[in-house]
């Protein structure tokens, strides 16, 4: 491994660093040399509240907009600083380890280019890569492994992809073949899914509403008794999530595809998502639901770092959502859906250590549609700018089949160290 | 006629497994006359698989099998036995314990075969979910679960369940009831299950000189649960003396019958001799045939056709069904002789059978048959057979004689393992498709606008899916 060996970086190569004169002769190989890069990404599905995870404490309009719910740097839980302007929800000190260690970089006001607020379609063309949903069967991270530029080190090709769960993210799905692993036990029904059909029950079906709410009862005195919910083998157990069981779930699943993806002969690409952030009621940023999904995605992403081990070095995770939330909360403690939010990069690869973001403020007027955070980033600039420097697919690749006619969104350069 | 897609999507709901994608429009013109139209298909609730063994054939199988096994464990024990002295002389001092015989290492990460009772189960199950998955409506195979449960025997206590479900079970479906319960009390499954193998007239040779009785419960079962009804025209009297009139039904053991084993066989060695009253009416020893003729009358009787309509009405309809309906079915199985094709007819037929109203919770099979429709997905057979188990209708194990309850209390308990199996077969298949889609194929107008509403809010395709199969009018029917 290249310890010694003094890799150029992409930044530099924009920047016409003169140390690049003698590499600059064979660029393709100078960069691909010895390295052999790995890229998990990392779906959240439910659209994170960007606001709440990374907070714009400097922004005066910020607790005027979401006043005691807004992260702020004092107070019985403070945020975790970045940057001055922007401050880290407190559920993830390791994802502050890493920013403070240059291994994190934070994209605000991003988004995708879609801009309804469905869901499916959003996460549609969050992981297709194209511009409008329902345009392909196919996900961008799945083409981008076939684009890759075939190099003496760089040798991406042949292998497969790699997908958690028991189908393929969209985003890894496609021509390039896909090793699929699942949990050996799938995660448990959400609180959140167990809520929702509570609440259909409640409003069509009283019968069936009682039955399962004494179901949910009983779950929450085993939990509380610390009575083991995990099933037996062919005893149907009570078994309504809990953030443990998030917890759990997350943890297993990131860190096998660490684990994976960490192999000398593994796949280099990989895929899977999380559920459970569609935070309409009671959202929760520090005490309740939002920070302890954050504090399982914080605990998942310590995860990934241990068991990439050396190869740590060489990888980048991104994490991303399909849009944000309401910029105000809503009637419920909660938000609803939005538009822009945030990606999270994370990895021994990158220059990271800073919050990139044309802050479009939050002045009533600033506001999308005068409700949610303006995007100012399209997410496929960031997304072209790592698989470009960090997987070496060529910029016509990454404007045509990978992200379709995306050739007005220039990659973002200098995200890799 | 004009369309009634909503009559469609109940009638498929109701009577059938549930809506495949595009089952709503293709019975939308005369809902009715779609179900009729079942009971008219030639072979209509047969299943045509030459691979599956007869019952007696399978009971044979198992019983070389287990022969088999047992003597090779008593061969690999023999040889175990002979060989560990060598460990025990070398080692010496407190090591001895944990010395090892010279046996060969266990041969790591090989899968074991499946055994073939399990298999044989397996296969038997496997047909019988691919003809309800399969049928365009399920009306016959909703009807044959029916009586299967209505005759149920247990597969714990025999390998034949599968194969008497197909014997005595299907034939008779859509034909007369006292044939199916002559099929179905003659039935070796059902002989083992209910003991009447081992029962024995007092009086008989054999009873005689093996000092050896009466077994009752067959004779009780039929009268109380497969014909008559509990607390109706018989006592105690009348169930010793059917049960003495049943001695001599039982089956050929496969130890001493290698081509016949498993087989029914009346043993008038067995057989207890002399008349027997039931229920007032005399039976002349007639060896089979005295057991026989009580069926047949017991197949006649008015309280036989009251219990079995009710049933069928409790069954399709409600806990209570509407007491005009029961009537008609009673008086329908009465006047054509217990012709069941005929009560079926008249139960599609009775106004009543289409309230709109969606009451019933539909069993778990059921409702595991009827999301894989939706799915258009068949099913991995072992995670179907656990699934059925984990909801609390393990296949062919019902937990008396009396056959899985009807009534919506005993279901409502399990709803949370529902959502449990709904999320987890979402989660494994709800990313490759499109909620609406499956909601249009499987709910159509059925779908309540709170439905629809909870399944677009949804945060992701599978959470849409397991509300739609979580939805009352999914669950319910």
């Amino acid at each position: 491994m290249p310890q010694a060996y003094q890799v150029p970086t992409r930044r530099e190569l924009l920047l016409g660093s003169t140390a690049l004169a003698a590499a600059a002769f064979v660029p393709g190989r100078a960069r691909a040399e010895g390295r052999d890069p790995r890229l998990l990404t990392i779906v959240l599905r439910g659209a994170v509240d960007g606001l709440a995870v990374v907070a714009p404490v400097g922004d005066p309009n910020w607790t005027k907009l979401r006043g005691d719910k807004a992260l702020a740097l004092d107070g019985a839980t403070p945020a975790l600083p970045l940057d001055g302007f922007f401050a880290l929800n407190p559920a993830m000190p390791n994802l502050h380890r890493l920013y403070r260690a240059g291994q994190a970089t934070i994209v605000h006001a991003v988004a995708t280019p879609y801009r309804e607020r469905s869901h499916f379609d959003g996460q549609d063309v969050l992981e297709s890569g194209y511009a409008k949903p329902g345009a392909a069967d196919s996900g961008w991270l799945n083409r981008a492994a076939v684009a890759i530029e075939p190099s003496e080190r760089t040798d991406l090709r042949p292998r497969p992809g790699f997908a958690v769960g028991p189908i393929a993210p969209l985003v890894m799905r496609g021509p390039a073949p896909v090793l699929s692993w699942a949990p050996p036990r799938l995660p448990p029904v959400s609180d959140e899914t167990t809520m929702r059909v509570l609440d259909l029950y409640r409003h069509t079906d009283p019968a069936l509403a009682r039955a399962l709410e004494e179901r949910i009862g009983l779950a929450a005195i085993a939990r509380a008794g610390g009575i083991a919910s995990e099933p037996g083998e062919d005893l149907p157990a009570v078994q309504i999530g809990g953030i443990e069981q998030v917890r759990k779930y997350y943890a297993e699943a990131a860190g096998a595809a660490a684990k994976f993806l960490a192999q000398a002969e593994g796949p280099r690409v990989g895929a899977l998502a999380l559920d459970g952030w569609d935070t309409h009621v009671n959202e929760g940023a520090v005490k309740g639901r939002l920070g302890n999904l954050l504090g399982a995605l914080d605990g998942a992403i310590a995860g990934v770092e241990t068991n990439m081990g050396e190869a740590w070095r060489e990888t980048v995770v991104v994490i991303v959502t399909e849009f944000g939330r309401t910029a105000r909360i809503n009637g419920n403690d909660g938000t609803d859906h939005g538009t822009a939010t945030i990606a999270m990069l994370l990895g021994g690869a990158l220059q990271g250590g800073r919050v990139v973001a044309d802050w479009p403020g939050l002045n009533e007027s600033d506001l999308y549609e005068g409700r949610d955070l303006r995007p100012t980033t399209d997410l496929r600039a960031v997304l072209k700018g790592l698989l470009g420097d960090h997987l070496q697919v060529a910029d016509r690749a990454l404007a045509t089949s990978v992200f379709p006619d995306s050739g007005a969104v220039r990659p973002m350069p200098g995200l890799l160290a | 006629m004009a369309l009634d897609p909503k009559e469609a999507a109940l009638a498929l709901h109701r009577f059938g497994f549930g809506p495949r994608s595009g089952s709503i429009a293709a019975i939308a013109a005369d809902p009715r006359g779609a179900l009729l139209a079942e009971l008219e298909r030639p072979n209509a609730g047969q299943i045509l698989n030459p691979d599956l063994p007869t019952s007696a054939a399978a009971n044979r199988a198992v019983f070389e099998y287990n022969a088999e096994r047992a003597a090779n464990d008593k061969r690999e024990r023999l040889r175990r036995e002979a060989a560990p002295q060598v460990a025990v002389l070398n080692a010496g001092g407190d090591t001895a314990m944990e010395a090892k015989p010279d046996a060969p290492p266990p041969t790591a990460a090989q899968p074991e075969a499946v055994p073939l009772p399990r298999q044989l189960f397996r296969n038997e199950a496997r047909a019988r979910f691919d003809a309800a998955i399969n049928a365009e409506i399920g009306l016959v195979e909703r009807l044959v679960w029916f009586w299967s449960n209505h005759f149920c025997v247990n597969a714990d206590a025999t390998v034949m369940a599968g194969g008497y479900e197909r014997e005595a079970i299907r034939p008779h479906v859509l034909g007369r009831f006292k044939d199916m319960l002559l099929a179905a009390e003659g039935h070796p499954a059902m002989l083992v299950y209910l003991n009447n193998e081992q029962s024995i007239g007092p009086d008989s040779v054999a009873g005689i000189n093996r000092d050896r009785g009466l077994n009752e419960n067959l004779a009780r079962e039929i009268l109380e649960l497969h014909t008559l009804g509990v607390r109706t025209v018989y006592g105690q009297v009348d169930v010793t003396s059917f049960a003495k009139i049943l001695t001599g039904w039982t089956i050929l053991p496969p130890l001493t019958n290698p081509d016949h084993g498993g087989e029914f066989v009346f043993l008038r060695r067995a057989h207890e001799p002399g008349p027997q009253t039931v229920i007032g009416n005399a039976y002349a020893d007639s060896g089979v045939e005295q057991g026989r003729a009580v069926l047949a009358d017991l197949a006649q009787h008015p309280a036989t056709a009251k219990h079995v309509a009710t049933k069928l009405a409790r069954h399709f309809m409600a806990d209570d069904p509407p007491e005009t309906l029961v009537d008609g079915l009673t008086q329908r199985f009465l006047d054509t002789d217990g012709d069941l094709k005929e009560v079926a007819a008249a139960l599609i037929s009775a106004p009543e059978a289409w309230a709109p109203e969606q009451t019933k919770i539909k069993r778990p099979g059921e409702w595991i048959v009827a999301m894989l429709r939706a799915t258009g997905i068949s099913g991995d057979i072992v995670r179907i057979i656990r699934g059925q188990a984990l909801l609390g209708e393990p296949l062919w194990r019902p937990p008396a004689p009396k056959g899985f309850s009807d009534d919506n209390a005993a279901w409502l308990d399990g709803l949370g393992q529902r959502l449990d199996l709904a999320n987890t077969f979402a989660q494994r298949v709800g990313p490759g498709l499109d909620p609406e889609t499956v909601a249009d194929a499987a709910l159509g107008p059925l779908a309540s606008a709170e439905t629809r509403r909870a399944m677009a809010g949804a945060e992701t395709k599978p959470q849409a899916l397991t509300l739609l199969l979580m939805a009352p009018e999914f669950q319910r029917r």
